[in-house]
C-alpha cells in the first residue's frame, strides 16, 4: 500500500502509523509524508494571499475613511459617494472570496483530505 | 395613529401600544418555550448537552450562528448609529461582517476536527497542560459574561421604549425575567433547545429586517440615490452624514480609536467562544464549513438591510425624535417601523428585538456554563476524571449562576451603550483567544508557557487598558461611541490610556507574549503533539463523532 510517498528520505509507506489516538510519533511520518506536505502546501497557498489580501484591503478601507474623510465623499453618481462604493466593495469581496474558498476547497482540498483520512482510519481498525 | 397621537406617546415615553407589544413578546416566548422543550427530549449525554449531539446540518448551524451574532447591539444598535451618524455606522457594520472570513480560512475546519466542546480542548490536544485549560476557560468566561453584560443592559432599554416600562425598577423587574427565561431555555433545552431558538430568531429577524428594508425602499421609490438623498437633506448635518467622520470624530485619539476598533472587529469574531463553541454542533469540518459560508450570507445581507433602515429613519423618523427618546440610537428602527406600518409593525420589530436578546443571552450562557463544567470543573479542579451525567449537572448549576450575576451585572450596567459594549468584548475575544488559538495550529515550536502568556497577557492588558481609559473615569460629557465614563464625576481622573477601545495595544501584545513565552520556555515544544495536532487539523482523523452515527 504506497500510501505515503516517503519525503526527505525519513518517512516511508511502511512507518505509517498503523493506531491512531495514541500513536503520536505515527501522526510524525504523517506529517512528513508527501501527501500531507501537499495538503499543508495547497492549503497555505490560498489560504495565506487569501488573509493578506482582505486584512490588508480592509483596514486599506478603515485608513482611508479615518485620514482621508474627503477623498470619500468625493461623488460617483449624484449622493452615492467613494466611500459607499468603497463599502460595497467590502462586502462584494467578503462574499467573493467566500464563495472562491468554498470552490477551491472542494475541488483541491477535500478529495486529498478525504483520502488521507480513509487510509489513516482504514489503517486504525486492521 | 399619526401628528399628535405619536407626539403624545413619544412624551409618555413609549410609542405604539405596550398591550399588543406584549403580547407579541408573549407569544414568542410561548413558542420558543415549546421548542425548547421539545428539542430537549434526547438531552443524556455531555455531547447532546454541549453540541447538539453534532446532529445539526450545515445550514442550520449557519443560521443559527448568525443568530447567535446578529445581537441587539447589530440590529438596534448599528441602524442606529447610521441614523443619526451616517456612514460611520456602515464603517462599523462591515467590521463585523469582514471578521468572518478568518473564521472561514482559518479556525472553523481546523477547530471542528481537534476540538470536542470547546476552545480549551483545543489548545489541550496541543499542549496538554492544566494551566493552559486554565486560563483558556478564565478568558472564555470573561469575554461571555462582558458579552452578556452588554446584552442585559441593551434589554432593560429596550423594554422600556416599547413595553412603557419606565422607571428603573421596572426595568429592573425585565431584566431579571429576561434572566429567568434564558436560564430556562438553557437548562430544559441545552445546546439542541438554544440552537433551535437561535434559528427562530435569525429567521424572524431577517425576515423582518428585509420586509422593513423593502418597505423603506418603496418610500423611496426603490432608488437607493434617492433614499441617500432624502435622508441627506432630512439631516442637520446635510451632505456630510454620506461621508465618515460623523460618529468617531476628528481628533487623532478618535482615529486611532476607529482604528483599533476596527482591528477588535476583524480579528475578535474568531475568538468569541459562543461562536466557536456552535462549530461543536456539526457531524464534520466539512458542515463547520458550511455553517460559516451560510452565515457570511445571513450576515452580509443583515448588515445591507442596516444600512437602509439606518438611512431611511434617518429620512422619516429625524434624528431629533430619535434622539429625544428612550434609548437614544437604538430606538431608531423601532421608531422607523412604527412610522411605516404603525402599532403592528412596531409590535412586530420589537419582538424581534427581544427575541434576540433572549437568544443571543442563552447562547452565550449555555458557552460560559460549558466551559465551566467542561473545562474548570471536569478538567482543571478533578483532573478529567468525572462521568458525564455529574458534568452536566454542574453545567446546568453553573447556568443557573451565570444566569444571574448576568442579571446583576445588567442592572448594573444599564444606560451604556450596547454596540460600545459589544466593541470591547470583541477586543478581549481578540486579544485572550485568538493568538493562542492560530499559535497552537500553525506554529510548531510553541509552547504551554506560550499560551499561559499570551492569553492573560491578552486578556489582563484589555481588561487593564480598558479600566485605565475614558470609558471608566475621567469623561464628564458624551463622547466616542460611549457617553460619559462610568465613573461621571470628572475630578476622578485615572484614565492615562487615550483609546476606549484596547485592541490595538492589547492584540499586538498578546501576539508577542506568546512568542516571548515560547522561545524563554525551558521545556521545547513537543512535535509529536504538533504533529497530531495538524494532521488531525488537516485530514479530520479522530475527530469527534456525530451523536447519531
Amino acid at each position: 500500500m504506497a500510501l505515503f510517498q516517503p519525503n526527505h528520505g525519513r518517512a516511508s509507506s511502511t512507518t505509517a502509523p498503523q493506531s491512531g489516538r495514541g500513536s503520536a510519533s505515527g501522526y510524525e511520518a504523517v506529517r512528513a509524508s508527501r501527501d500531507f506536505w501537499t495538503l499543508r502546501r495547497r492549503f497555505g497557498s490560498f489560504v495565506v494571499p487569501a488573509c493578506v489580501l482582505f486584512i490588508s484591503w480592509y483596514f486599506l478601507f478603515v485608513i482611508v475613511a479615518v485620514f482621508a474623510p474627503g477623498f470619500m465623499r468625493i461623488s460617483v453618481f449624484g449622493d452615492v459617494n467613494v466611500g459607499l462604493c468603497f463599502g460595497a466593495a467590502q462586502f462584494v469581496s467578503t462574499f467573493a472570496i467566500a464563495l472562491s474558498y468554498r470552490r477551491w476547497a472542494q475541488r483541491r482540498l477535500d478529495p486529498l483530505s478525504d483520502r488521507m483520512r480513509h487510509r489513516l482510519e482504514g489503517g486504525r481498525r486492521q | 395613529m399619526t401628528g399628535p397621537a405619536a407626539a403624545a406617546n413619544l412624551a409618555a415615553a413609549t410609542v405604539g401600544t405596550p398591550l399588543i407589544n406584549f403580547v407579541i413578546f408573549a407569544f414568542f416566548v410561548v413558542v420558543t418555550l415549546v421548542i425548547a422543550v421539545s428539542a430537549a427530549g434526547t438531552n443524556r449525554s455531555t455531547t447532546d448537552y454541549y453540541a447538539g449531539g453534532r446532529a445539526f446540518t450545515g445550514w442550520q448551524n449557519g443560521i443559527a450562528i448568525g443568530g447567535d451574532y446578529l445581537s441587539a447591539a447589530s440590529f438596534l444598535g448599528i441602524a442606529g448609529i447610521i441614523a443619526l451618524a451616517g456612514y460611520d455606522g456602515f464603517l462599523y457594520s462591515i467590521g463585523f461582517l469582514v471578521g468572518w472570513l478568518l473564521v472561514l480560512l482559518l479556525i472553523s475546519e481546523p477547530l471542528r476536527n481537534t476540538g470536542r466542546y470547546t476552545m480549551a480542548d483545543v489548545l489541550d490536544l496541543r499542549l496538554k497542560a492544566v494551566p493552559v485549560r486554565a486560563a483558556a476557560a478564565a478568558s472564555t468566561l470573561t469575554v461571555s459574561l462582558f458579552y452578556l453584560l452588554a446584552q442585559m443592559a441593551g434589554a432593560g432599554a429596550l423594554v422600556s421604549l416599547l413595553l412603557g416600562v419606565s422607571s428603573s425598577a421596572g426595568q429592573d423587574v425585565v431584566v431579571a425575567v429576561v434572566g429567568v427565561l434564558m436560564i430556562f431555555y438553557v437548562l430544559v433545552g441545552g445546546m439542541k433547545g438554544t440552537t433551535w431558538v437561535q434559528i427562530v430568531k435569525a429567521t424572524i429577524l431577517a425576515a423582518g429586517a428585509a420586509v422593513t428594508t423593502i418597505w423603506v425602499l418603496s418610500r423611496a421609490g426603490f432608488s437607493l440615490p434617492g433614499l441617500l438623498h432624502h435622508a441627506a437633506s432630512s439631516s442637520v448635518a446635510g451632505n456630510a452624514v454620506l461621508g465618515p467622520g460623523l460618529e468617531y470624530g476628528v481628533s487623532t485619539a478618535a482615529k486611532f480609536d476607529f482604528i483599533s476598533l476596527a482591528l477588535a472587529l476583524v480579528l475578535g469574531t474568531a475568538g468569541l467562544p459562543h461562536v466557536l463553541m456552535r462549530l461543536y454542533t456539526v457531524p464534520n469540518a466539512r458542515e463547520a464549513r458550511r455553517s460559516v459560508l451560510w452565515t457570511i450570507w445571513l450576515v452580509g445581507l443583515f448588515y445591507l438591510c442596516t444600512l437602509i433602515l439606518g438611512f431611511g429613519a434617518m429620512w422619516l423618523v429625524g434624528g431629533k425624535q430619535i434622539l429625544a427618546a428612550p434609548g437614544g440610537g437604538d430606538s431608531a428602527v423601532p421608531l422607523l417601523a412604527f412610522k411605516l406600518g404603525g402599532t403592528l409593525l412596531l409590535a412586530v420589530v420589537a419582538a424581534v428585538a427581544f427575541a434576540t436578546i433572549l437568544a443571543v443571552v442563552a447562547g452565550l450562557t449555555i458557552t460560559a456554563s460549558a466551559c465551566f463544567a467542561h473545562d474548570v470543573y471536569a478538567n482543571v479542579l478533578r483532573g478529567g476524571d468525572t462521568d458525564p451525567a455529574e458534568e452536566v449537572r454542574v453545567a446546568r448549576i453553573a447556568a443557573v449562576v451565570i444566569g444571574a450575576l448576568a442579571v446583576i451585572g445588567g442592572i448594573s450596567a444599564k444606560g451604556i451603550d450596547v454596540a460600545f459594549l459589544v466593541g470591547l468584548a470583541f477586543a478581549i475575544a481578540a486579544s485572550a483567544n485568538l493568538p493562542s488559538i492560530l499559535y497552537s495550529l500553525f506554529w510548531p515550536r510553541f509552547t504551554a508557557r506560550g499560551a499561559v502568556w499570551s492569553i492573560y497577557g491578552g486578556l489582563i492588558s484589555a481588561v487593564g487598558l480598558i479600566i485605565f481609559s475614558p470609558v471608566v473615569s475621567g469623561q464628564a460629557a458624551p463622547a466616542g461611541g460611549g457617553g460619559s465614563s462610568l465613573i461621571s464625576d470628572p475630578h476622578i481622573n485615572f484614565a492615562f490610556f487615550p483609546l476606549t477601545n484596547p485592541a490595538i495595544v492589547s492584540i499586538p501584545l498578546a501576539f508577542f507574549l506568546g512568542w516571548l513565552g515560547t522561545v524563554t520556555d525551558p521545556s521545547p515544544a513537543d512535535p509529536a503533539r504538533f504533529a497530531r495536532m495538524q494532521v488531525r487539523a488537516f485530514t479530520g482523523v479522530g475527530a469527534e463523532r456525530s451523536g447519531r452515527s
